[in-house]
């Protein structure tokens, strides 16, 4: 997936400034930021859920698959009638082993029969993800995906991703969390204020991070990160 | 679309309270209407005090009717509740046990008996009315003058006869009833005859001069006289109503009730469901992830429009069979009865999608969707001539904007033959659609911000 040079306006206030970078096959991409960087309007643009005002996205043959912040799926159905009728309008020849597949991805299968609105978090977001694989995606957006996750099931979640970009999946998340995402990602997209102020690995940021703010280069990383963020004039 | 269809009545089902709403409402609406149109409006509480006696006879042109038969005719229009004083008849009023209070004085029948003698008197009955609820007390004075105005036009009737009577003594003579006693009245054609007779015998001059005039006169009486006979009995009735019906027909009171019924059923239900579905796509999250490529925006909004139109239709023709315990309706007409709820429901429901595209949550759409369509049913019941000109025009407007009284009308003309042509009813609800469905589309563009 390639982004070149994308603007986003609301009104007077520009969104994204000319954000460009690329993921390639099988590459966990963080798209990091303080709130109001630009993270979920770069993704639903990628997403194809809103245009852009300016610039362009390269999506390849594959489907794109996206899973939102907030949980789209219907609360008063059963998980697996959820996904049933996701399969079903995904066109699946067989949407019933679709279902399965899911289920048994998600490890909750013995909770097919369940109203979903009665789930934990944790597992409404699991099915938020499933549902967003039932295209087959070769790209996954996940926009903040552990945003409310207990630890373990924030390990559970990361272990399921990650299973996923082991598998050839690119896959791109929005997050809030440092350290997640240094744990997790491959590359670090940072945004603020909508302008991408770097793109690299971990190991980069925190190079750069000592090359900018040096007096913070030796705190823990979180730390050292605002401190970049603030050298660079957010 | 079938898909989201199912979806949607999997969610129906899954809202107890929403489904038993569905199904309870039309039911009820059903057993309410069926009542009202297959029972008459009942009778006011009325407290009497009658202190006529009861020997007291109403004498007018020679009948004498037992004064019990007035308070037979009375209570006849009136549930009448008997008091024994005044006082009591008041409580009675002032707790609400009785709408009004009639009391009949002790010499109510001696005076209307005067009306038909040379000295008449002024019959009176006082009434005592609770006007803290003036919508009752409206009622009440509307039930209790019409009463009134039937025993004056009855009492009129009879002092017509009366006058008449003592007219035609006056032109042909005969005996006048005095004291128990009898007086002799010439009357004005025997007088002529006599001064006719008389009138040879006088010698010419200015004396037969003048009784030839005054037999003129008695003549040119008696014979004019005879026509007012006729006038004195219009003064009892002088106008009479002749009722045309022109400029279309009106159905029948039963029929348009039923009709109102069916078409408040089908617009809430249309409107309120098809709005809340839409919204709730929104509240979910669910619309950016559907219309990303699975379905487009106006799949989406057809669908939602079915789902009121199925769900409209089911629960509207619950009811009507719900009234056909009551009412028999025209079951040959069934094919009528179904292009006006389809199209009806269609109309009303694209009118929801364009109300659950403007909101967000499902709550604020259902109050959204009762705001506008409960004001708009009331509107559309009000009849020309009930308010002024100027506004009836814009209530008008109103209601030709909104798809409830196409609908009514639509479902008036297939109930019953006669209620008017229902193609007009349905092309304009056909335009409504298609009007509300190009809104809707406009609205939900609002649901792809993110």
């Amino acid at each position: 997936m390639q982004a070149r040079e994308l603007v986003k306006r609301f009104g007077d206030r520009e969104a994204l400034k000319g954000v460009s970078f690329a993921a390639a096959a099988g590459e966990l991409v963080a798209v990091i930021g303080p709130n109001g960087a630009g993270k979920t309007t770069l993704l639903s643009i990628l997403a194809g859920i809103q245009g852009a005002d300016g610039g362009e996205v390269e999506t390849g043959d594959g489907a794109v698959g996206w899973v939102p912040q907030q949980a789209a799926l219907y609360r008063r159905l059963t998980v697996e009638e959820n996904l049933m009728l996701f399969a079903r309008l995904e066109k699946h020849e067989d949407p019933l082993a679709s279902v399965e597949e899911m289920l048994e991805l998600t490890g909750l299968g013995e909770r097919r029969g369940e109203i979903v609105a009665r789930l934990s978090g944790g597992n409404q977001q699991r099915i938020n993800i499933a549902i967003g694989l039932l295209s087959r995606p070769s790209v996954l957006l996940l926009d903040e995906p552990s945003v409310g996750l207990d630890p373990r099931q924030r390990a559970r979640l990361w272990e399921f991703v990650s299973g996923l970009a082991v598998r050839g999946t690119t896959v791109i998340f929005s997050t809030h969390d440092i350290q997640e995402a240094e744990r997790y990602g491959n590359r670090m997209l940072v945004l603020a204020d909508g302008e991408a102020l770097f793109d690299g690995s971990a190991s980069e940021l925190r190079e750069a991070v000592r090359t900018e703010a040096p007096e913070a280069a030796d705190r823990d990383f979180e730390t050292a990160f605002v401190a970049y963020l603030h050298h660079r004039g957010h | 679309m079938r898909w989201l269809l199912l979806k949607d009545l999997q969610i129906l089902r899954r809202s107890p309270l929403q489904a038993v709403l569905l199904v309870a409402y039309p039911v009820l609406i059903a057993v309410l209407v069926g009542l009202a149109v297959s029972r008459g409006p009942e009778k006011p509480r009325v407290a009497l005090l009658n202190e006529v006696p009861a020997n007291a006879r109403v004498s007018l042109s020679g009948k004498k009717l037992p004064s019990a038969n007035v308070q037979r005719r009375i209570c006849a229009k009136v549930e009448c509740v008997h008091v024994g004083s005044r006082e009591e008849a008041q409580d009675k009023v002032e707790s609400g046990d009785v709408l009004a209070a009639l009391i009949l004085p002790e010499d109510l029948v001696n005076k209307i008996n005067s009306l038909s003698t040379l000295s008449p008197g002024t019959p009176k009955v006082e009434v005592l009315v609770n006007e803290s609820d003036p919508l009752k007390a409206s009622v009440v004075g509307d039930k209790i003058e019409a009463l009134l105005a039937q025993a004056n036009l009855a009492l009129a009737k009879r002092i017509a006869v009366e006058g008449g009577r003592y007219l035609n003594l006056v032109i042909r003579g005969g005996n006048l009833p005095v004291l128990g006693g009898g007086v002799h009245v010439l009357g004005l054609q025997a007088s002529a005859h006599i001064l006719e007779a008389i009138e040879p015998a006088l010698p010419n001059g200015p004396l037969k001069v003048a009784l030839s005039q005054v037999t003129e006169f008695a003549n040119q009486a008696g014979e004019n006289l005879d026509i007012a006979g006729p006038l004195i009995n219009r003064l009892a009735q002088p106008i009479t109503v002749e009722k045309v019906a022109v400029g279309g027909s009106s159905p029948p009171l039963e029929t348009f009730a039923i009709a109102v019924a069916a078409t408040l059923t089908l617009a809430f239900v249309a409107v309120l469901l098809v709005a809340g579905s839409l919204a709730l796509e929104r509240e979910e999250n669910a619309f950016p992830r559907l219309t990303r490529g699975l379905v487009s925006s106006a799949a989406l909004l057809g669908e939602k429009v079915l789902l009121g139109i199925v769900v409209g239709l089911v629960v509207t023709m619950l009811m009507l069979a719900g009234l056909t315990i009551f009412v028999p309706l025209e079951w040959d007409r069934f094919g009528l009865w179904l292009a006006a709820i389809v199209v009806g429901g269609a109309s009303l429901a694209a009118a929801g999608a364009a109300l659950g595209a403007a909101a967000r949550e499902v709550r604020a759409v259902s109050l959204l969707a009762f705001m506008v369509t409960l004001p708009v049913a009331f509107l559309s019941l009000v009849p020309s001539g009930t308010v002024g000109t100027g506004l009836y025009d814009v209530i008008k407007v109103i209601t030709a904007l909104f798809p409830f009284k196409p609908a009514l009308e639509a479902i008036t003309s297939a109930l019953e033959a006669g209620n008017g042509s229902i193609g007009t009813p349905l092309l304009h609800l056909a335009i409504l659609a298609f009007a509300y469905a190009a809104i809707a589309r406009l609205a939900l563009r609002r649901f792809t911000r993110v």
